[in-house]
């Protein structure tokens, strides 16, 4: 798994490639808390070039996205249709979060 | 039944690459569209990763994983582990309709093998858990 952050405006966008899975959660999480600690308030996870998303990985971008409401942030996720809007869309977390087909639309 | 590949190693997360590669190289081979193989790389995972943590209670113990095609209608990802007889199938599934703030973080992988699969199996035989993940190749 790789992560690149780049900033627009005030939007701390994270694009993730690779899996995002039970042996890349762990750096997932370090790697968000350490923005989320800083004070970052909006953030982005792009997940367009995603392989696959897993349980793990699901409880990963959980436990960023509750650290960062606890300190009054917003999280927007930028999913694909196909697998891993399928895990979103199976665990009911596509309810939860704030998705967006494009970076377009979730920075409109 | 013809066995594609097989690999039998420690039941650990270090180990979960290896085995995930194996299976995703062999969905490709008999196939699948790259959205098809990834549904089959994290139903393998959560089973994989549901074994490294608890077939063994802190032990060591090994896992074996089989890909299998049968009849070429159906692909199988068979794993097999000698650890405390356990039904993933039978696992409580959380409530999928709380919000963020209520929200259990564990118990979604159960939910994620019976949707992405076709069919999944389990028995017990000689000590050991078999679980098999089927996929039909038509679907």
């Amino acid at each position: 798994m790789e992560i690149k952050e780049k900033k627009d405006s005030n939007t701390l966008i994270f694009s993730v490639s690779g899996r995002l899975d039970a042996t890349s959660v762990g750096q997932f999480e370090k790697h968000i808390m350490e923005f989320i600690n800083k004070g970052e308030k909006k953030l982005m996870f792009d997940l367009s070039g995603v392989e696959y998303v897993s349980s793990a990985g699901l409880r990963g971008i959980l436990t960023t996205s509750k650290a960062l409401k606890a300190q009054g942030g917003e999280l927007r996720l930028i999913v694909c249709a196909g697998p891993v809007m399928e895990v979103f869309k199976i665990t009911g977390l596509s309810s939860i979060f704030k998705i967006f087909n494009t970076l377009e639309a979730a920075l409109a | 039944m013809t066995t594609l590949d097989s690999k039998k190693l420690p039941a650990k997360l270090d180990n979960l690459e290896t085995f995930i590669d194996m299976v995703s190289a062999c969905a490709v081979n008999v196939g699948f569209t790259p959205d098809k193989v990834s549904s089959i790389n994290v139903a393998a995972e959560e089973v994989l990763v549901n074994v490294f943590n608890y077939a063994y209670g802190g032990l060591d113990g090994d896992v074996e994983v089989n890909c299998l095609v049968d009849n070429s209608e159906m692909f199988i990802v068979e794993i097999v582990d000698s650890g405390i007889s356990f039904n993933i199938l039978s696992a409580e599934e959380p409530d999928i309709t709380l919000g963020l703030e209520d929200r259990y973080i564990g118990g979604l992988g159960i939910l994620m093998i019976k949707n992405l699969m076709d069919d999944v199996k389990y028995h017990r035989n000689n000590d050991k858990n078999i679980l098999q993940l089927i996929c039909l190749k038509k679907s």
